[in-house]
């Protein structure tokens, strides 16, 4: 069923190569505006350019894979009005599984692949130490930092149960996730610090593990050992989002479009 | 001979009638409006955040950017997201793929003015709804330094048509590449990360690097969304700003209408 | 044993003011292996009937049971047991083959191989779906693809087939190979088939048995005949001739109405109890030479507003 899908983009080579050069592309512009900022300012946010590099090729990582898989949920809105969800509703597989897998957008390997590239060299010239609680930590941050995006998809994904004309207020929690979580937290005023960790934990895919493999001083209220907190607050997220999700389609059948 | 042009005027008449439309089509959208304040509101309080960072971490001085003034520049910023076309849509080269061009060409108004009408039409709604709340949380949350004359504002508004003027007619260009090429898609995609990045909606284009802000000056992006920010805050000559949209307006204006006329009289002798 | 079952069933809509009665305690109930006619104006609560059948919408009050099960609750297990054609929505992968929908719909349906191959070889034969069975479905006619879409809903070979409004696949319906397909797909596996329209004559050719719903209610429900002798409605007879004719002599339950265009376009209208369609054209036929004929049936609204005066009276 997948591989069916994953086929019909590649059918189209010429513009699956510009798709995946544009995904590229709006990866490195972002990180241009990193590069910017510190160009500007030596030190932002707590953090020196490499360190802030960390934070960046992490998190486009750890979302260019969830925007891969789940960011087809920024379109339930659309199959709603459509009539499209209730083509899905009467096969008797669960319907996110069907929203996930109607486009799996191998185009957004673009951006994973500029986020990895950046990643690497940056803990490769910050001399990160290669212990083994580092290198788990390395391995396992892009990971929990992809569970809490596709979380976060799936809740924007939620939300247009209820806001079918207002899908654009879940890109705050997506969109605006990822933007936060490319940057250093430290920068961040207080009152958006804390509501982009307990709210929308995005602080915690990249900011707080980079933090603590480079060695940058973490601004209040992170603590070292919230490195590790990524895969545990992921799988929270996750049952919270699960139960918004039935939410939102017992919502739709209630109310029937 | 019979058939009389129209005057000038009511041709301006019609035009009008075309932006007032998409206006009113705009402003139907309530709970749309409402989510996308709300998006507007998150994403200017976090570009606040890390412009004030970079302040700070510069020592208290941008490019000439206080603090004050590069909060200022945020929400200024905040008010022309939305209104300033750089969303990749490629609903024109759709229309001239499907053939519906012809229904534009057959209105007795030019195809571009027409278009233009109804995108300055909506981007008057889309700033009518957003400036006052955006100015009024950014004075509550970090502050402004907005001018107190009125005339200061009248030219900012000026400024604010020309660059949405200047940048539907880059998204136009891009579009009508699609008389010649198959799929104009991924040029768009290109463009508008482009024009994105150097229109100076990150961060204000005087904070690039040397190199990369020689390049920007050379190109018509910083015109369609820094140039308007700039003359409402007082940055540089506002006379300047104004002159040089005016004379990409006019180039980009030229450009337009010799692709349009050509890819039209191909498409009328080819049939599509 | 009753595949449909329902009780009372009702639903509601909430509108910005008041509610609306979109379905009122309809009763309902369908044999395994009947097919069934569900005909309405726009707006008359046939899809809400629909939804509800299918378990995409709650019901307000009343009961529902479909092959047995809640649907709400075991919306996924009754998908296994239906198949629901949407006239206006396609469920097939829009940028694949066709073939590609039908392997997915089965591996939705986690059919063995050994099962889901025959089951569509089969559908393909049948629907002579074979010439078109490698091009992407973008690329297929109305027809085509309205085809491919009843085979879709037919893959997991299901108890129960919805045909949602088919409107676009009319042509397709009308076809004497369709029609016996499905009659043979009744007979062999007793599958239920429930067609919902707004056009008589559809439902005229497939089923026996016919439900006209009105303001969410079953103004109607019987045989094609009992609905010709309750409503008295006249179908009408539009024929094209080679020749001009002043008159003709018809057979009796058939009228005359008018003559156009200077005499080589006859207008008739007749009662389909008393003359069918086919006498009807033989009588003609025999009179002059006919170049082109149309059938048109008596509008819904007009059955439903017959049906309410009769009961009146």
């Amino acid at each position: 069923m997948l591989s069916a899908r994953l086929r019909s983009q590649v059918v189209y080579r010429g513009s699956f190569a510009g798709d995946l050069l544009a995904q590229a592309l709006l990866s490195v512009t972002e990180f241009v505006e990193v590069y910017v900022l510190l160009h500007n300012a030596p030190v932002f946010g707590g953090m020196t350019l490499v360190q802030a590099c960390v934070v960046y090729g992490l998190s486009s990582m750890a979302f260019g894979l969830a925007d891969m898989v789940f960011g087809q949920l920024d379109t339930v809105n659309v199959a709603i009005r459509t009539g499209q969800l209730e083509t899905l509703l009467v096969r008797p597989v669960p319907l996110l599984l069907q929203l996930i897998t109607a486009d799996v957008q191998l185009r957004r390997l673009g951006r994973v692949s500029t986020g990895l590239l950046i990643y690497v060299w940056s803990l490769c010239y910050a001399q990160v130490p290669l212990d083994g609680a580092g290198l788990a930590l390395i391995v396992s941050a892009p990971l929990a930092g992809m569970l809490i995006f596709g979380a976060l998809f799936v809740a924007a994904g939620s939300l247009q149960f209820w806001l079918i004309d207002g899908a654009q207020a879940g890109n705050t929690i997506t969109y605006g996730g990822r933007y936060v979580a490319s940057m250093p937290a430290g920068a961040l005023l207080l009152p958006v610090r804390v509501f982009f960790t307990f709210v929308v934990p995005a602080t915690l895919v990249a900011y707080v593990p980079a933090a603590v493999l480079t060695g940058a001083e973490l601004v209040w209220p992170f603590q070292p050992a919230m490195a590790w907190l990524g895969l545990p607050v992921a799988v929270l997220l996750w049952a919270v989002v699960g139960l918004l999700w039935r939410a939102g389609v017992r919502r739709y059948t209630g109310a029937g479009g | 001979m019979t058939n009389t042009e129209p005057s000038r005027l009511s041709r301006v008449r019609a035009l009008w009638e075309l932006a007032a439309a998409s206006f009113r089509r705009q402003l139907r959208y309530r709970v749309a409006i409402v989510a996308t304040m709300v998006t507007n509101v998150v994403f200017g309080l976090v570009r606040a955040s890390l412009l004030l960072a970079a302040v700070a971490g510069a020592g208290g001085m941008i490019a000439g950017y206080d603090a004050l003034q590069a909060s200022t520049y945020v929400w200024l910023g905040q008010c022309l997201v939305g209104v300033i076309p750089m969303w990749a849509s490629s609903e024109l080269a759709q229309r001239i793929k499907a053939g519906d061009i012809a229904v534009d060409l057959l209105r007795p108004v030019p195809p571009a003015g027409g278009w233009l009408a109804a995108e300055l039409g909506r981007a008057a709604s889309a700033l009518l709804v957003r400036v006052a709340p955006m100015l009024a949380l950014g004075a509550i949350t970090t502050g402004l330094a907005i001018p107190g004359h009125a005339g200061d504002w009248l030219l900012g508004l000026l400024s604010v048509a020309l660059a949405v003027t200047l940048a539907f007619q880059g998204w136009l260009l891009v579009n009508l590449a699609a008389l010649w090429v198959l799929e104009v898609r991924g040029y768009l995609n290109l463009y508008m990360i482009v024009m994105n990045l150097l229109c100076g909606l990150f961060v204000p284009v005087s904070w690039f690097p040397d190199w990369l802000y020689a390049i920007t000056l050379a190109t018509p992006f910083p015109s369609m969304f820094q140039a308007p920010i700039n003359v409402v805050l007082g940055t540089g000559s506002p006379w300047l700003a104004l002159g040089v949209q005016l004379a990409w307006v006019a180039g980009l204006g030229l450009a337009t209408q010799v692709v349009l006329r050509r890819g039209l009289t191909r498409m009328v002798v080819q049939g599509g | 044993m009753a595949i449909i079952e329902t009780s009372a069933l009702t639903r509601d809509y909430r509108r910005r003011r008041g509610t609306l009665r979109a379905l009122d305690a309809l009763d309902l109930s369908v044999r395994a292996g009947e097919a069934i006619g569900y005909l309405g104006a726009n707006g008359s609560g046939k899809s809400t009937t629909i939804k509800l059948l299918t378990g995409i919408l709650t019901p307000t009050a009343g009961t529902v049971r479909t092959c047995g099960l809640d649907p709400v609750p075991a919306r996924r297990r009754l998908a296994r047991r239906i198949g629901v054609v949407f006239g206006q929505r396609s469920v097939l992968w829009w940028d694949l083959p066709l073939w590609d929908s039908f392997a997915i719909l089965a591996a939705m349906h986690r059919l063995p191989e050994g099962v889901w191959r025959p089951r569509v070889a089969m559908l393909v034969e049948e629907l002579a779906l074979g010439e078109f069975l490698a091009q992407p479905v973008r690329e297929l006619s109305l027809g085509q693809r309205m085809r491919g879409e009843i085979a879709a809903a037919l893959v997991h070979a299901p108890e129960l087939l919805v045909l949602d409004e088919p409107t676009i696949g009319l042509d397709v319906l009308s076809k004497n190979a369709l029609r016996e397909f499905l009659q043979r797909e009744r007979n062999e596996r007793g599958t239920t088939l429930f067609l919902t329209t707004h056009d008589l004559g559809d439902v005229q050719r497939l089923c026996e048995r016919m439900v006209i719903i009105d303001h969410g209610r079953a103004a109607f429900d019987g045989t094609a005949a009992d609905l010709a002798r309750v409503t008295g409605a006249e179908r009408v007879l539009v024929a094209d001739l080679a020749e001009p004719v002043d008159s003709l002599d018809l057979p009796p339950g058939a009228r005359l109405d008018a003559v156009e265009a200077a005499g080589h376009r006859v207008r008739l209208s007749f009662r389909p109890g008393e003359v069918s369609a086919a006498a009807l054209f033989a009588s003609v036929a025999g009179q002059a030479r006919v170049d082109d004929l149309t059938l048109t049936e008596p509008a819904i609204e007009d059955l439903v507003a017959r049906i309410y005066t009769r009961s009146a009276e």
